[in-house]
């Protein structure tokens, strides 16, 4: 029944596989923190008309499954001419969906930075700019790491969906060996413990984050 | 486009969704007050169990489970194979239940020590203080983030659909197959249904919050 040979034998495509779902999850890491960072500075400065359309629209992509959002983006983003690799779309899916989450991330670390900095930079005559950049990001980030955390984390665990739209990475290749060879329980079972190896570490980091920043600086 | 025929099978992926989602969430809800009570155990054995539970679920990805426990486990034993509803309802609940388990566990520390104090007093301990006096109390502040919890829950039935549950996912995936409908008409729609059933459970969760404070005597 269990037969390690199947193991060694589908070790080497496991693994490549799970190096496609690492990087997946570290661009799609990079989207969702950048435009978290974007909505949420976004729904600070603009009027009613931009930041009431925006709110509703985060919280559509947020209330709905990453899953039915990847097929749209594979299968409907073709007919406007915007044709991107299973891989691209993944990456552009989890990170979009995921900004939703940082953006509320980012919003509380935003909102609790004093109303006296605000004015004090108002006061001082301080470029907008220069008020985002040296005065408020740099105060209000640090305080929300652990929570951004938790969501990096999220992410990693998701990125197995886009073996849903033909990207082989950890769970495709698994798939793979299972059709190929009739062998499926040893490749699932290596993917969900090299996919483990991966993630209870991250999981533990993230907790290591939340004692360390803890909830008081939050 | 939106035959009758179309809406009549969008609608029977809906009533799968939601009978799944039911299920998964009596499941989640159940391991997550058993989990979160567990983890203030005062039986060092336990607490570890408990954690070995909640660090593999928050730790693993829910999709492979699913694979894993509808492809890989029948192989182990014929008598483990079960039906897709039966995998998703148990691995969609437990995966809930991982992450619901710190919110009941925060929300029944966070109860005054007052409680306990005045409970001991009127010598009312062990089972009792917890089911009448202390959980009441934890509920009110479980529930806003049992909601956030419960959408999770919700669009992580949509994964079902890859191990071949005719659910709402499903059913737009073999709309859009077999030409009835367009990619953008099929996706569009189960988004905006999926949006529908979510603001739903936020609007069911609220209630309940209504609920339990005027049952616990305080403004509504």
């Amino acid at each position: 029944m269990w037969e390690w040979q199947v193991v060694w034998d589908s070790l080497p495509a496991l693994w490549k596989g799970l190096q496609v779902t690492l990087q997946a999850t570290f661009w799609g890491i990079l989207l969702a923190m950048s435009l978290g960072l974007i909505f949420a500075i976004i729904r600070r400065v603009s009027p009613g008309v931009v930041r009431l359309p925006l709110i509703g629209v985060l919280e559509f992509i947020r209330s709905t499954p990453l899953l039915v959002q990847l097929f749209f983006l594979f299968y409907v983003l073709p007919n406007y001419g915007i044709t991107l690799s299973g891989f691209e779309t993944g990456v552009v899916a989890l990170g979009v969906h995921f900004s939703t989450y940082t953006a509320e991330v980012y919003r509380a670390g935003i909102e609790s930075v004093p109303r006296g900095q605000w004015e004090a930079s108002t006061a001082l005559s301080i470029s907008p700019v220069q008020k985002w950049t040296r005065i408020v990001l740099p105060q209000a980030i640090p305080s929300v790491i652990p929570a951004l955390g938790n969501y990096l984390v999220a992410m990693l665990k998701e990125a197995p969906l886009l073996s849903a739209v033909t990207v082989v990475d950890v769970l495709g290749e698994a798939q793979r060996i299972c059709s190929r060879d009739f062998n499926c329980l040893e490749p699932y079972t290596m993917a969900g413990v090299l996919f483990l190896a991966i993630s209870i570490p991250a999981s533990f980091l993230a907790r290591r984050l939340e004692t360390r920043f803890g909830p008081t600086t939050a | 486009m939106f035959t009758e025929s179309v809406i009549e099978r969008l609608a029977d992926g809906v009533w799968i969704t939601i009978q799944l989602a039911v299920m998964a969430g009596a499941v989640g809800t159940a391991a997550a007050i058993v989990s979160g009570l567990a983890g203030l155990s005062s039986s060092r054995a336990v607490r570890w169990a408990n954690q070995v539970y909640v660090d593999f679920f928050r730790g693993s990805s829910a999709i492979i489970q699913l694979y894993w426990a509808y492809y890989a486990l029948p192989i182990i034993d014929r008598d483990l194979t079960f039906s897709p509803l039966q995998v998703g309802v148990v691995v969609l609940g437990l995966n809930m239940g991982g992450y619901g388990s710190e919110i009941v566990r925060g929300a029944v520390q966070s109860v005054s020590r007052g409680q306990y104090e005045a409970s001991t007093a009127l010598s009312i301990g062990g089972y009792q203080r917890m089911r009448y006096i202390i959980f009441p109390q934890a509920v009110l502040s479980m529930l806003p983030p049992y909601g956030n919890l419960l959408i999770e829950m919700l669009k992580g039935t949509a994964l079902v659909s890859l191990i071949t549950l005719a659910d709402l996912t499903r059913v737009g995936l073999d709309l859009r197959q077999a030409g009835d409908l367009s990619s953008a008409s099929a996706f569009t729609a189960l988004l905006v249904i999926y949006f529908f059933l979510a603001i739903s459970i936020t609007f069911i969760v609220r209630r309940a919050e209504r609920f339990a404070r005027r049952s616990m005597g305080l403004e509504a």
